[in-house]
């Protein structure tokens, strides 16, 4: 009996729920914050914006999870390295997300 | 004659009078190359995200520059001969980023009245 069924409190379920549980299972429409804002330049220099774009160790965040388009990944890339390398960001760091 | 940006980090442990020396240094060896200064920014004394030559923090200056093409590796290389500056990076400029380094700079003054 699987749990949609259940969940729709299917007569044979043993264990009948008062509210069927629904678990919303909806995708949100993951979108290019860049090409949406309108943003061309993705500045090196101003580290508390590429701190969005990093996880909680200083890794690069992959697009699946930020949903940006490739043309700027890649710029977003470019400009986390040269702010480690400027020492604006970390390597790697336990920053206090 | 294209656009530059070149941020460079001075070791904290140099007085002001030396920090000023340097920077007016690389200033004019610039403009002994024929660069046209745009832009000099001094964010000061910043904490770095990670230590380096064991040092924590440094001064770090930007300068915005259009200058030829051919000027920038002697340029480099004056940043590596002089030992007080840690860390620099030279990148050229396209006009989204023109434009953008523009818009920041507006931005700033207006926050600096």
């Amino acid at each position: 009996m699987s749990i949609e069924q259940q969940a729709k409190g299917g007569k044979q379920a043993e264990v009948r729920y008062l509210t069927p549980l629904d678990i919303e299972t909806k995708q949100v429409k993951k979108y290019c914050r860049f090409k949406k804002n309108g943003i061309k330049y993705i500045d090196y220099k101003d580290a508390d914006f590429l701190l969005y774009l990093v996880n909680e160790q200083g890794k690069i965040l992959p697009r699946r999870l930020t949903g940006t388009s490739l043309k700027f990944q890649r710029k977003v890339a470019v400009a986390i390295k040269r702010a480690r390398h400027l020492a604006l960001m970390p390597y790697v760091g336990d920053m206090l997300k | 004659m294209n656009h530059y940006e070149t941020v460079f980090i001075l070791n904290p442990v140099l007085s002001d009078v030396q920090v000023k020396e340097t920077v007016k240094k690389f200033e004019d060896y610039l403009v002994s190359k024929g660069a046209e200064m745009i832009s000099k920014e001094d964010w000061g004394l910043k904490k770095m995200a990670y230590a380096i030559e064991n040092k924590k923090s440094g001064f770090y200056h930007l300068f915005e520059y259009k200058v030829d093409g051919t000027a920038i590796t002697p340029f480099e290389l004056e940043f590596r001969r002089d030992d007080s500056i840690m860390r620099y990076l030279t990148v050229k400029l396209d006009k989204h980023a023109v434009a953008w380094a523009e818009k920041r700079r507006a931005r700033n003054k207006t926050i600096k009245k």
